[in-house]
């Protein structure tokens, strides 16, 4: 913890886990896509439903989903400022169960028809987590330099990626690797104690039944 | 050198380096995060930049979503103007100040967390204008709000500043205890004072619940801004006249968290209990 964490953030009010947090979701739903977001589908849970129209916690999804961070002072305006950009976005709500009260499962779309479905908690302090990416549990929260990669199950593809990693003589301090089923979709996310460089993701995307790879390197996440 | 996780650490630490308390809070953070204090004291300058250009951009005119908070800080500046204040020009403008923050957080504005966003008005209420009465130069406001930092880092750690977790106390209590030190150094007290005065800021709200009316952080958040600010004024004030809590620092932040490991889940920001639970609270909240 920094002294930085107790006399800050700088964030826009008025919540730090309805609004901070909910910035932080939208952008990490944004990288987690790639590109420009040009469609919109969020569901929000619990506390998230209930209040989140006097937190403006909608504003804040859709200010972190065009790359806004927290302490930007056109999150109020984030509506207005989407459809100026042709995004197209919309909300409902939905019951899950077992998640924090805080929670919100976003569905985006970029211009390429590229699609990711995310679902994502802030449990307070501006923090968050995802525990669900592409209908695969998982568990991140994009404080520590993380490599999230998306495959096909493929024998030995684990050890290339994590050999691409220890090529670069970066450290990993955890590795959760989940699947659909044997030879179907697999998702890895790897957390490091060294920031991700970019040639990483390309060694990484290069690798057979690769088909994404994000990086979220902490201080970089409007880029 | 080492970190601290109580005051009591925190003030040996200070004895044994023969630095000013702000410094060693300062040096311990940049060897953890590995900055160098240039760059940690610029973060810190910014951060009181904010505060004031915050609080000059205060619109009395502007509302929050729900309608419930805006144009009291404007209410209470008239008030003070007009000569009539009972308690004067300085308490006058810390209520104002604090008033205007809690609004600005309300109303969607740029805001410091301090500890958290509820609780952002406390500090610069306390802060700015006696930074004023003071004449204290704006590297002694930074230099305070280390303090503050160093005092709030050990709240952190030791119990709570989550509304969630330990009600209100947690939040303005934190943030009272927070102002207080930083007013004894922006005052020229001693670290033992400074120790002193958090303990007493906290002695005096603790048990307070977290209520919000609706789960908003409006009602009654922004007023309790100005509770916890004059508590700071007055916990500050006492510590510089020489009294000191009978009960040490340290064992009145573990009290804190006893208290608020005891609070009902509806005192702890779900907004059932307290005043969101009134007939009025709930008709504003659902």
């Amino acid at each position: 913890m920094s002294i930085f964490d107790i006399l800050g953030p700088v964030m826009v009010g008025p919540s730090s886990s309805h609004t901070a947090g909910a910035v932080r979701m939208g952008q990490i739903v944004r990288r987690l896509l790639g590109g420009e977001v040009c469609f919109a589908r969020i569901l929000l849970s619990g506390s998230f439903a209930l209040t989140g129209e006097g937190h403006g916690t909608r504003q804040a999804i859709i200010a972190g989903l065009m790359g806004m961070g927290p302490d930007d002072e056109r999150i109020p305006m984030s509506f207005e400022l989407a459809r100026e950009r042709g995004m197209e976005f919309s909300f409902g709500t939905v019951a899950l169960r077992d998640k924090h009260p805080n929670s919100a499962v976003m569905t985006v779309r970029n211009a390429g028809g590229e699609q990711v479905e995310v679902g994502a908690s802030s449990p307070g302090g501006g923090r968050i987590r995802v525990f669900e990416l592409d209908g695969l549990a998982t568990s991140f929260s994009g404080e520590a330099p993380t490599l999230i990669v998306r495959s096909d199950d493929k024998p030995g593809y684990v050890s290339r990626v994590t050999g691409v990693i220890a090529a670069q003589g970066i450290n990993m301090s955890k590795l959760r690797v989940e699947r659909e089923e044997r030879g179907g979709r697999s998702l890895m996310v790897i957390e490091c104690d060294q920031r991700i460089p970019y040639k990483v993701k390309v060694a990484i995307t290069a690798i057979e039944g690769v088909r994404k790879v994000t990086r979220l390197n902490p201080g970089e996440e409007s880029k | 050198m080492s970190t601290y996780s109580s005051i009591k650490e925190l003030l040996d630490l200070t004895e044994r380096m023969g630095e000013p308390l702000w410094k060693t809070v300062q040096l311990a953070d940049c060897e953890e995060q590995d900055i160098t204090p240039e760059a940690s004291w610029e973060t810190m300058a910014n951060m009181l930049s904010v505060m004031r250009k915050t609080d000059a951009g205060y619109d009395r005119c502007q509302r929050s979503v729900s309608g419930l908070s805006g144009g009291d800080g404007g209410r209470m500046e008239d008030y003070v103007t007009s000569g009539k204040s009972i308690s004067g020009p300085l308490l006058g403008e810390i209520v104002a100040t604090a008033l205007r923050m809690g609004e600005c957080n309300a109303c969607m504005k740029r805001i410091v967390a301090a500890p958290t966003a509820g609780a952002c008005g406390v500090l610069p209420a306390v802060l700015l204008p006696c930074a004023k009465r003071l004449g204290a130069p704006d590297e002694r406001v930074i230099e305070a709000l280390y303090v503050a930092a160093g005092v709030g880092s050990v709240i952190a750690t030791r119990a709570s500043i989550s509304g969630a977790e330990c009600g209100c106390q947690a939040e303005i209590g934190s943030a009272s205890a927070m102002a207080a030190a930083a007013l004894v150094h922006l005052a020229g007290g001693t670290a033992r004072e400074m120790a002193n005065a958090a303990a007493l800021a906290l002695k005096g709200l603790m048990g307070l619940v977290c209520d919000p009316v609706g789960g908003l952080v409006e009602v009654p958040c922004v007023k309790r801004n100005v509770t916890g600010a004059v508590n700071a004024l007055t916990s500050a004030e006492m510590a510089l006249a020489g009294i000191t809590s009978r009960v040490p620092p340290d064992e009145v932040i573990d009290a804190m968290r006893e208290v608020g490991e005891k609070m009902d889940p509806t005192l702890r920001e779900t907004g059932e209990g307290g005043l969101a639970g009134t007939a009025t609270g709930k008709r504003y909240g659902g």
